[in-house]
């Protein structure tokens, strides 16, 4: 199987969007294996800025020509950042789903939230089953 | 699922780097390279498909015509040996129990039903339950199925199995042997584009495969998965079992009073249909998108006022226009070419025009 980039400084999430941490802020996006498994993506539908998202609960969707499925939020809180040019040009996550392909940024209510995320080798584990 | 069946190219499949899923109990690729690869190869060029999931069920001896004229709602006295038709098995209640083609193999004496795997069991229940007094014979195991479509399939075609004529009339089919073997080679197709169906014995499939993803290297042939197939289907508005068509539809709400022939013969449930087709509110259109979502299959149309007033049946992005396309039963009042209906997309309400059907013509244009 294919050898996916996951990066350490990341935490995941068992729907397969990574989380990336810098201070309050937590910018998600979906993983490698995310985008591999969905195929070509063609629509993105995401939060306005501004908007509450709750832990596990889903923010927007992603579309591939035969699929819907749902991007569940990572942590609890408020919508600050949405990457508006992936609504254009939805293969940016097929491309570049861990830099340029970042989906929101979240201002989170709690750092304790970040417990029941998985760190980089749990995840690991977690796609080599499949 | 721990009894789940495998065609004959199911270790192919994985070799080629097939995505594999579960559709109708069968272990099927729903892709290799990418779907919007392989449906582009059969609107350009070639693809070939994994058909062998499919189901045949063979009605033969003196009273095998009587038989498959009674349970169709086509007229099966009009083919001669080597044609075929699309059809219909209609229930006793105004519905169909599936749709199927079906191969005059002999003319009076010898019918193939090629049906759904979804269906397939259902069918032969009840095919034997309503059987005129014919031999049914479930003969799913025995063959495999491929089917090569494309404007270049012909190419292909003429040098793996050069005794199938090149000029073979669509719905004809050419009986031939391939290693020996008995296959029949049909003019048939769920792409839109021109094409071949071929039934193969299970033992030979392999083999037939590999034939023509060799010899047709040269047209440029591509592997394809369901998810093309599916496309490909929509972007014609063919009908799905299970999507536009179900035990409860009336054939000419979904657009096949072509195929339900009630003026020069009699079949299984055809009073009922003709009653319910007097009651019809909802007739078959297709949509395109004008605001930015996908329709899918199951969600609900709106007027401008609000009111429901239908539900997709099928919905994609087309791969040939670009478009977000999708077919919906609709009420008759918003069919018309051009009329404005709006697909509720997870609580929101959006635009979307009637447009007439087949999406695109052959070659994707």
């Amino acid at each position: 199987m294919a050898n996916f980039h996951v990066p350490e400084e990341n935490y995941y999430t068992k729907e397969h969007e990574w989380a990336q941490v810098d201070e309050n802020n937590v910018t998600v996006g979906i993983t490698e294996y995310a985008q591999d498994s969905l195929g070509e993506i063609v629509y993105v539908e995401l939060p306005e800025v501004g908007q509450k998202v709750t832990q596990g609960e889903p923010f927007g969707v992603v579309e591939s020509v035969k699929a819907v499925s749902d991007l569940v939020a990572p942590v609890s809180g408020t919508v600050v950042e949405v990457n508006e040019s992936i609504i254009d040009d939805p293969g940016l996550l097929n491309d570049d789903p861990m830099n340029n392909g970042w989906l929101i940024c979240i201002e989170m209510d709690t750092e304790k939230e970040l417990a029941n995320l998985m760190r980089a080798p749990d995840y690991k584990k977690l796609i080599e089953k499949k | 699922m721990s009894n789940i069946k495998k065609t004959p190219l199911n270790q192919i499949h994985k070799d080629l780097g097939g995505r594999m899923v579960d559709f109708a109990g069968w272990q099927m690729p729903v892709q290799y390279e990418g779907l919007r690869q392989e449906h582009n190869a059969v609107r350009k060029n070639v693809g070939l498909f994994d058909v062998s999931h499919m189901g045949e069920i063979r009605a033969k001896g003196p009273n095998a015509l009587k038989t498959v004229e009674w349970l169709t709602t086509n007229l099966v006295s009009q083919l001669e040996s080597g044609q075929a038709q699309y059809t219909l098995l209609p229930n006793d209640k105004g519905g169909v129990v599936d749709d199927l083609i079906v191969y005059c193999i002999e003319k009076d004496a010898d019918y193939l039903l090629c049906v759904n795997a979804s269906n397939k069991n259902k069918d032969l229940e009840w095919v034997i339950e309503n059987n005129q007094g014919a031999d049914i014979i479930d003969e799913s195991d025995y063959w495999g199925q491929i089917a090569l479509q494309g404007p270049r399939a012909t190419n292909v075609m003429k040098v793996v199995m050069p005794d199938v004529p090149e000029n073979l009339p669509s719905f004809e089919f050419a009986t031939v042997k391939f290693e020996g073997e008995t296959c029949y080679v049909a003019r048939t197709g769920y792409t839109g584009e021109d094409g071949f169906e071929v039934f193969v014995p299970a033992t030979k499939t392999v083999a037939l495969w590999k034939s023509f993803m060799e010899k047709g290297a040269a047209e440029n042939i591509a592997p394809c998965g369901l998810g093309a197939r599916d496309t490909l289907r929509t972007e014609m508005r063919f009908p799905l079992y299970g999507n536009e068509i179900d035990d409860t539809t009336n054939p000419y709400q979904a657009g096949l009073g072509w195929v339900t022939k009630t003026k020069n013969k009699d079949f299984l449930g055809k009073s009922v249909i003709m009653e319910g087709k007097k009651a019809l509110t909802q007739k078959l259109v297709g949509i395109v998108m004008a605001d930015r979502g996908i329709a899918r299959a199951g969600y609900p149309l709106y007027s401008k006022e609000g009111a429901e007033i239908g539900r997709v049946t099928s919905g994609t992005p087309s791969p040939s226009t670009g478009d977000n396309i999708g077919i919906a039963y609709i009420n008759k009042d918003y069919s018309d070419l051009g009329a404005e209906v709006f697909v509720g997309i997870r609580g929101r309400q959006l635009r979307a025009k009637v447009v007439k059907t087949p999406f695109v013509q052959r070659g994707g244009k």
